[in-house]
């Protein structure tokens, strides 16, 4: 079986996160960049698919020079190789722009299974998954907390806002996981040495056949129009309970009339 | 006036709160036409009409039995057929990805998790766990905009709700992925999380098997039940009750945090709560710093206290 798994760099959520001045991206240069913590899942739960299944796991990023250690780390998780979709023309890219592109990359490749997170912790658009799947007509499994494949058939349990759904569909398809599906492994020091050695493949936007007015800030679908530090909030009233921190918190309640 | 197409969030026929408030939204940028998919209309047009909805459209249910395409290409073909001037959903996980596939037909954009939107259908965001605001806006076409329960409040004004009904086509494309069973988990009676105006939520400093004394304090005051991440995944708490970055986003009018330390990633999920209440035992606990009101002491003496005040000022 031919697994793909998306993952994405994001500023490191522990940092202090910011956008460009002059152009309202988000400035990577500001934070560390680290894999996206759900995307773990993904590789994940493509490392497993390809344990019960057989087959190889080809790690796929959009991403500037930086993102290179993004793609290791998912190599040293045990994936098999990487495709690096790498060009100045994608910078400003929003999330349409980012699963159009995926999907051209993904046009050059062969593949059974795409697997990727619910969501990126920078941009937390969670639409990747659906509009990939849009792209390439491709059924969309997304939010998955359970996965099975069976021959040429899969089936997912959807997390839903009620419980879940049961979803079958035929391969090929696009997976995105919650982070309730698994637990992701940490690499081993052998897996890393390994890692470096792994095939690493780079390649244009032009290389993909894809339209230089399909991609970047200037064509880009949506725009960050202004931005601005969040007005802080007041600071509050904080007690120590003595024995009447209920009843104080009651009186707040009061003098807000929830009570 | 050009159409806004509102996607209605309804259970058997009952309108959910946050359509009230997308036909409100729906209203400042142009004539608002509600779409309607699955059976139970007829009982639910009323809540339109009160909240000046002038088209109901309504799709067959079996728009349902694949997951979320169907209802993009619907959305995108009343987009097109009545040039609507916008399309609006609320930012449930579902809704946003129907959002995102309607913008790619639609060769338009998408704009999500909206705690705003303005006449000129210019979005407000709240971004890096509410650090940052930011204003966005779709460059061309039709914008698909998902928004935020509770951002908006609520106004009625009477509307024609004329039903129409639509017919779709499904393409082969988007019946790829069948939905062959739904498993509804047992709300209880409390209120719905996202919709509730206050919520009531316990982290890890509650303790394994003692949510009770959570479930107590919401429930005098008619709030809906929250988890922390590490309540979910230890097991004490349904999933679908998680609170954060990963789990439901919250916007109440109260939020009363019960032995959460205030991570990041939970800060994400109820920042833009209007008033936040925290209760810790470790006075350094992240979550004071957003607090309204906060108190420092043990959440199991503290919360009864609470709720047998509320109960006794009732
Ligand atoms: C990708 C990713 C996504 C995530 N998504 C989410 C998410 O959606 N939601 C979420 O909540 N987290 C999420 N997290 C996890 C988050 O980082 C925290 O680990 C989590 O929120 C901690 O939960 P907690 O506050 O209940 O537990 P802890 O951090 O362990 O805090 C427990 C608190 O209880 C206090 N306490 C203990 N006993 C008492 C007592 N008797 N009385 C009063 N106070 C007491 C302690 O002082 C402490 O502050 C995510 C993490 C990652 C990496
Ligand atoms: N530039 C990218 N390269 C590869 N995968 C991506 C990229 N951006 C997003 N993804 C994938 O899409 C998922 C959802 O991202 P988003 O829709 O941006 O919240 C992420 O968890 C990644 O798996």
């Amino acid at each position: 079986m031919n697994i793909v798994v998306l993952v994405k760099q994001v500023p490191d959520t522990a940092t202090e996160r910011k956008l460009n001045e002059e152009d309202n991206t988000l400035d990577r240069a500001a934070s560390d960049g680290v894999i996206n913590e759900l995307d773990e899942y993904a590789v994940e739960e493509a490392l497993q698919l390809k344990e019960k299944h057989g087959g190889e796991v080809t790690v796929l990023t959009m991403g500037p020079d930086k993102a290179k250690d993004t793609i290791r780390k998912a190599l040293s998780m045990g994936a098999d190789k990487a495709l690096w979709v790498k060009d100045e023309a994608l910078h400003g890219s929003d999330a349409l722009q980012t699963a159009y592109t995926l999907s051209k990359a993904l046009g050059s490749i062969e593949y059974d299974v795409v697997v990727l997170g619910s969501e990126s912790t920078d941009a937390r658009t969670g639409v990747l998954g659906a509009a990939l799947a849009e792209y390439l007509g491709a059924p969309q499994l997304t939010l998955a907390g359970k996965v099975d494949v069976d021959g040429s058939a899969i089936k997912v349990q959807r997390q839903t806002d009620y419980g879940h759904d049961v979803v079958e569909a035929q391969l090929p398809a696009v997976v995105s996981v919650v982070e309730k599906i698994n637990e992701p492994r940490y690499p081993s020091f052998k897996l890393i040495m390994q890692a470096k050695k792994k095939p690493m493949e780079e390649k244009t936007a032009a290389d993909l056949g894809i339209e230089a007015d399909k991609i970047g800030l200037a064509n880009a679908t949506t725009e960050t129009v202004d931005f601005a530090a969040a007005p802080p909030r007041a600071a509050g009233t904080i007690v120590k309970d003595e024995g009447d921190g209920g009843s104080k918190a009651a009186d707040f309640l009061a003098e807000k009339k929830f009570v | 006036m050009a159409e806004v197409l509102v996607l209605v969030d309804h259970v058997d026929g009952e309108v959910k709160k946050v359509t009230t408030e997308l036909l409100t939204a729906a209203r400042r940028i142009g004539e608002p036409a509600a779409v309607w998919v699955g059976d139970g209309a007829e009982k639910g047009k009323a809540a339109l009409a009160e909240f000046g909805a002038e088209k109901v459209y309504v799709a067959p249910a079996e728009l349902n039995d694949y997951v979320v395409a169907p209802t993009a290409e619907l959305l995108a073909k009343l987009a097109q057929d009545q040039g609507a001037a916008a399309v609006l959903v609320s930012a449930t996980n579902s809704n946003k990805e129907i959002a995102g596939r309607a913008a790619v037909k639609l060769g338009s954009g998408v704009l999500t998790d909206v705690v705003d939107v303005t006449a000129d259908v210019v979005t407000e965001h709240s971004i890096f766990g509410g650090a940052t605001v930011t204003h966005g806006r779709v460059k061309a076409g039709v914008p698909v905009v998902a928004i935020r329960p509770n951002s908006v409040v609520p106004e009625a004004v009477s509307g024609a709700a004329a039903e129409e009904s639509v017919s779709l086509d499904i393409s082969d494309a988007a019946k790829g992925a069948k939905v062959v069973e739904r498993v509804v988990v047992e709300q209880g009676e409390r209120p719905e999380l996202t919709e509730a105006a206050v919520v009531v939520s316990g982290g890890r400093g509650v303790g394994e098997g003692r949510f009770g004394v959570v479930e107590e304090l919401a429930d005098s005051l008619g709030a809906a039940v929250g988890a922390s991440r590490a309540v979910v995944d230890s097991g004490w708490y349904p999933n679908q009750f998680q609170v954060g970055q990963t789990g439901k986003t919250v916007s109440p009018n109260l939020y009363v945090a019960l032995g959460i330390s205030g991570a990041i990633q939970h800060r994400a999920g109820m920042q833009t709560a209007k008033n936040i209440i925290a209760v810790n035992k470790d006075p350094e606990a992240p979550i004071f710093e957003l607090a309204d009101f906060g108190v420092v002491g043990d959440l199991h003496s503290v919360t009864p206290q609470l709720t047998e005040e509320i109960n006794k000022r009732k």
